[in-house]
């Protein structure tokens, strides 16, 4: 019972921790709405632009 | 507040984020923490292409004012946040606190339209004037 419940909780927290690191784009608006996308089709022209700025601004630190 | 003054600023206050590029619409680089200019302006021309393509996917009815957007990936995320007609876009490591880089991005934004504060001078003293004393009994 208990190590149900524990692989249960185990892994619902892997379920979340993945949904978090899932590559995503989220636009906000003046208005305070946000879009926010996931699609594949939609967001992987996007995302390659983002891969390039990270590129270039070569991921160094501020100070 | 002058850009490399708003930029100082941001390196003292976010842990966060790692490289800054502010610019204009058309591309025109305000100022950058980078240190190659080549590559602040490579930055801010896929940041302006990230925003058009972000607008135009993002299928507003209302066609709403943008404000910022973060694109998050493994390697990091990336934000472009609009003040005006300025913008910044900036990287951070994967999984920032993402408001307070927002936060963050936006005042460095509006520092720019606010004026330094003034050095106050030091008050200068009067000169003391020396009163003759008059003798009360003449």
């Amino acid at each position: 019972m208990l190590l149900g419940a524990g692989s249960l909780a185990g892994t619902l927290l892997f379920r979340r921790r993945l949904a978090r690191r899932r590559e995503r784009v989220d636009v906000y608006f003046g208005d305070g709405s946000m879009v926010s996308l996931a699609k594949p089709d939609e967001t992987e022209p996007l995302l390659r632009r983002a891969r390039q700025i990270l590129e270039l601004a070569g991921q160094e630190p501020l100070s | 507040m002058d850009v490399a003054a708003a930029l100082e600023r941001l390196r003292e206050i976010s842990s966060q984020v790692r490289a800054a590029v502010i610019f204009e619409r058309g591309g025109k680089v305000v100022g950058s923490t980078l240190a190659d200019e080549e590559r602040a302006k490579q930055v801010a021309e896929e940041a302006e292409a990230l925003l058009r393509e972000a607008e135009q996917r993002s299928d507003r009815p209302d066609g709403g004012d943008f404000a910022q957007l973060e694109v998050a990936l493994q390697a990091g995320s990336v934000f472009v946040v609009r003040d005006g007609e300025r913008l910044i876009a900036a990287t951070s490591p994967p999984e920032p606190t993402v408001g307070l880089v927002f936060y963050d991005l936006k005042s460095c934004l509006r520092e720019l339209e606010t004026p330094a504060p003034k050095k106050r001078q030091p008050a200068k003293r009067k000169p003391a004037t020396r009163v003759k004393k008059t003798d009360a009994k003449s």
